[in-house]
């Protein structure tokens, strides 16, 4: 967004710079900005100017400790933070200007509220005096993003500034982390001011909760110990709490399995053998029948999503639940808790492990023999598979397979929303925390090139591959220049299988495969609108319009295509070789792959599918 | 379906009753009546909402997210056992000389105030319960009424405890 029409812009004369102590200055608004910028932390701000938000800019040139980055699109600018956020634990921050700027954040930061994501996000506003005057690129943003902030603020005064962007940054890392908006108005930010540092809070109806209750930990210990069939249900609060450590040791502790969530992978090892694998609608037969058969769900950062429960009122029908998270609307919410217990993750974790060494001590320890050799058998009978397409065409799950094998050390994987986001959960191993970027609770299609791009800006030591798919890709990849300006050398995988896959997954499945407006590639067999309708005769190549790889090289990067199986582990390497330059892997995939296991959309968890018509045989018969 | 008092303390700023009300109509809750004012402190503000709950949406999901919003201080049900609540109504009835007599004893019966008289109307002012009020309307009704005004129901604990003591010594020691 430019400034057209509001009129020039006025620099103001910059102020000599302070001494570091004691830290008061006589500045502008504008320049306390990026001095509190500079004094919380924040050392990449991924953004756009734009009129409203221009003032900031000008101190922003100065500055030697804000690392701008310039993207392209303002929802590239908040998943990049969001991406940065995820990878690296600290406070992403992104900025845009007002009006159209602004919106163009509505949608990563309802995504990092669905995610928990510590966020600020720093929106010029018209003049005070203007507001509500419906003038030039006004919008009310923070009434836009009331219900998808954790708070926001609108500051009109430019004294108030450097109090509220600590505050800011307080909220949105502290507690249940999540996105907060700073919304300042183009006056505050021109007008002079003194900067004086560190400010002094006003929260007074913020007090996160984090300490757990000590009878409720030792009631969680208690069942522990006494349960036949527990079950670790750990969420990405316990990544957020940075508890990973502490879970690992309570696991080990209690010899309890452990699920983790589409959020929470990588929270505990996938090679572990007490890891039974994510929960949900394309989790693991182990880890769905397991939480469905178990007597004690412990619950660890997690909210009994939809997509982990199926059907509710037959989610783990025997279990007891002890559910801990630090927000306490969480619980109870979804799922009745036994034991409720409000606390960060880490601390409840660390309390629990004391409790049970108690229990263990006191003689009482959990017996789970049986309930592992009932488990094995599952994991052994229903392991994750796929089949590899009978015309030699790749498969997508292979792809992404060979991808996280062949991967360095330390590799970051970002995913977009769909099929390509599932196979990436199941068919990479996730040994350590903070390893896998993507969009869960918003489902965000296109989240993956900015997160991955946002991820690498944080930790450039690691190699990031962004697992995107084709319509994804087609939403967010003009970052690609961002990253091939400003030396952010990503490496994209676009699982091409010309079709919003997951989608038409659902239309093979429940739609009798009428393929309605599904399909991307460029020659729809079928088709008198534009879109195939109905079974394809010719089979797809992937998306040819645009080609990604002429793409990829318009936009600065490296463009590789792969259409073939035996090329594979070629151009994974040749890709993983490239670090000086973003990468683009073009890999054409078959059409028809499926997601499995997989439990319909309001069925019960007891109905999860193995593949398509295969339902596992749990001896329900002589069980329920 | 069954009605229920929340006082809310939050921190007197601007935009802070659009989060709360935002809240209850996205987390599915119909607010019956609502009174904003202040407090003996400057700072705070406090809101009465009476909810409407119905039965599988439990009122205490919509007190936590509540909870959660960072201007809000305090929340408290008020019961009806242990609380006084109160509204306020402006009622316009029609009267005449011969029907004014009787308005007048009406009101004199409900404690209540008549507060403009025209030849063709009094306009009545009247403050208390719920069921007072409504008594009092079902009088006033074959007199016809004009119109009609009032309040959300406002109230407050019965006893000595105040439930902004503990808020204040907050809202004292972040300043």
């Amino acid at each position: 967004m430019t400034e057209q029409a509001t009129g020039a812009h006025h620099p103001q004369p910059r102020a000599p710079r302070a001494a570091q102590q004691p830290i008061t200055e006589h500045v502008t608004g504008a320049q306390s900005l990026i001095r509190s910028l500079e004094e919380v932390g924040a050392d990449t701000v991924f953004g756009i100017p734009g009129g409203a938000i221009l003032p900031a800019y000008d101190p922003m040139f100065d500055s030697k400790r804000v690392r701008h980055i310039l993207v392209r699109h303002e929802q590239g600018a908040g998943h990049a933070a969001t991406g940065y956020a995820q990878a690296t634990g600290k406070v992403g921050v992104c900025m845009a200007t007002s009006g159209p700027g602004a919106t163009n954040l509505v949608t990563p930061i309802a995504d990092a509220h669905m995610d928990s994501v510590p966020l600020v996000a720093i929106t010029g506003q018209v003049n005070s005096k203007s507001i509500g005057t419906d003038a030039f690129q006004e919008a009310d943003i923070c009434g836009i993003t009331m219900p998808i902030t954790k708070h926001n603020f609108l500051v009109t005064k430019a004294e108030d500034i450097p109090r509220t962007i600590a505050e800011a940054f307080h909220i949105a890392a502290t507690g249940r982390p999540g996105p907060v908006l700073v919304d300042i108005a183009k006056d505050a930010l021109q007008a002079q001011t003194v900067f004086s540092w560190p400010p002094q809070l006003d929260l007074p109806g913020y007090r996160p909760v984090t300490k757990p209750h000590a009878k409720q930990i030792r009631e969680a210990a208690k069942l522990i110990v006494q349960a036949k069939r527990p079950v670790l249900y750990v969420g990405g609060g316990v990544l957020k709490a940075r508890a990973t450590e502490e879970l690992r040791i309570l696991a080990e502790l209690t010899g309890a399995p452990v699920a983790t969530t589409l959020m929470a992978l990588g929270a505990f090892p996938d090679s572990h053998p007490q890891h039974v694998g994510m929960p949900g609608m394309h989790g693991s037969v182990s880890a769905v029948t397991a939480m469905q058969k178990a007597d004690l769900l412990v619950a660890l950062g997690a909210r009994f999503d939809d997509r982990v429960t199926g059907k509710v009122d037959t989610f783990a029908p025997f279990a007891k639940i002890v559910h801990a998270d630090v927000d306490p609307a969480e619980i109870g919410k979804i799922r009745a808790a036994d034991v409720p217990i409000v606390g960060d993750a880490r601390e409840v974790i660390a309390d629990l492990i004391v409790a049970i060494q108690a229990e263990h001590e006191a003689g009482r320890r959990g017996d789970y023999a049986e309930w592992w050799t009932q488990i094995d058998s599952w994991r052994k009978t229903y392991p994750l598979g796929y089949d590899l397409p009978e015309d030699g065409s790749l498969s997508p799950q292979q792809v992404i397979e060979r991808i996280g094998k062949l991967a360095p050390k330390d590799t970051i994987y970002a995913a977009g929303v769909g099929q390509h986001q599932m196979w990436a959960s199941q068919f990479i191993d996730y040994e350590k925390p903070y390893t896998w970027l993507n969009s869960g609770g918003a489902g965000t299609m296109g989240y993956a090139v900015p997160a991955a791009m946002g991820a690498k800006a944080g930790m450039p030591e690691n190699t990031v591959w962004a697992i995107d798919g084709d319509g994804c890709f087609q939403m967010t990849n003009q970052e690609l220049v961002t990253c091939a300006l400003n030396n952010i050398p990503i490496k994209v995988a676009i699982i091409n299988n010309g079709a919003l896959g997951m989608v038409r997954q659902w239309q093979t499945l429940f739609y009798n495969e009428r393929y309605s407006n599904t399909v991307l590639h460029s020659g729809p067999a079928e088709s008198n609108s534009g879109s195939a309708a109905g079974k394809q005769k010719a089979e797809s190549l992937g998306t040819r319009t645009p080609d990604f790889v002429k793409l990829a090289e318009a936009m600065g990067c490296v463009g590789i295509r792969c259409e073939d199986p035996a090329d594979l582990d070629a151009v994974i390497e040749k890709a993983n070789s490239i670090n000086d330059r973003t990468v683009v892997v073009d890999f054409i995939c078959h059409e028809d792959a499926m997601v499995w296991p997989m439990v319909a959309a309001g069925t019960s968890n007891d109905e999860v599918m193995a593949a398509r018509g295969v339902r596992p045989d749990f001896g329900d018969m002589e069980d329920d | 379906m069954s009605k229920h008092t929340l006082s809310v303390l939050v921190e007197n700023k601007p935009g802070v009753l659009a989060r709360i009300t935002a809240l209850f109509s996205r987390r599915g809750f119909n607010i019956d009546s609502l009174a904003v004012g202040t407090t003996e402190h400057p700072d705070i503000s406090r809101i009465t909402i009476v909810v409407n709950v119905i039965e599988d949406l439990p009122l205490e999901q919509v007190t936590k997210q509540l909870n959660k919003l960072v201007n809000v201080l305090k929340i408290v049900e008020l019961e009806p056992s242990s609380a006084v609540h109160r509204e306020l109504v402006l009622v316009k009835v029609r009267a005449d000389n011969e029907t004014r007599s009787q308005i007048t004893e009406i009101v004199r019966l409900f404690r209540a105030k008549t507060v403009d008289v025209s030849p063709e109307a009094v306009t009545i002012e009247a403050t208390g319960g719920a069921d007072k009020l409504e008594a009092l309307l079902r009088m006033l009704e074959p007199f016809g009424i004009k119109e009609l005004v009032q309040s959300g129901t406002i109230a407050i604990g019965r006893g000595a405890r105040s439930i902004t003591d503990r808020s204040l010594r907050a809202l004292d020691r972040s300043a």
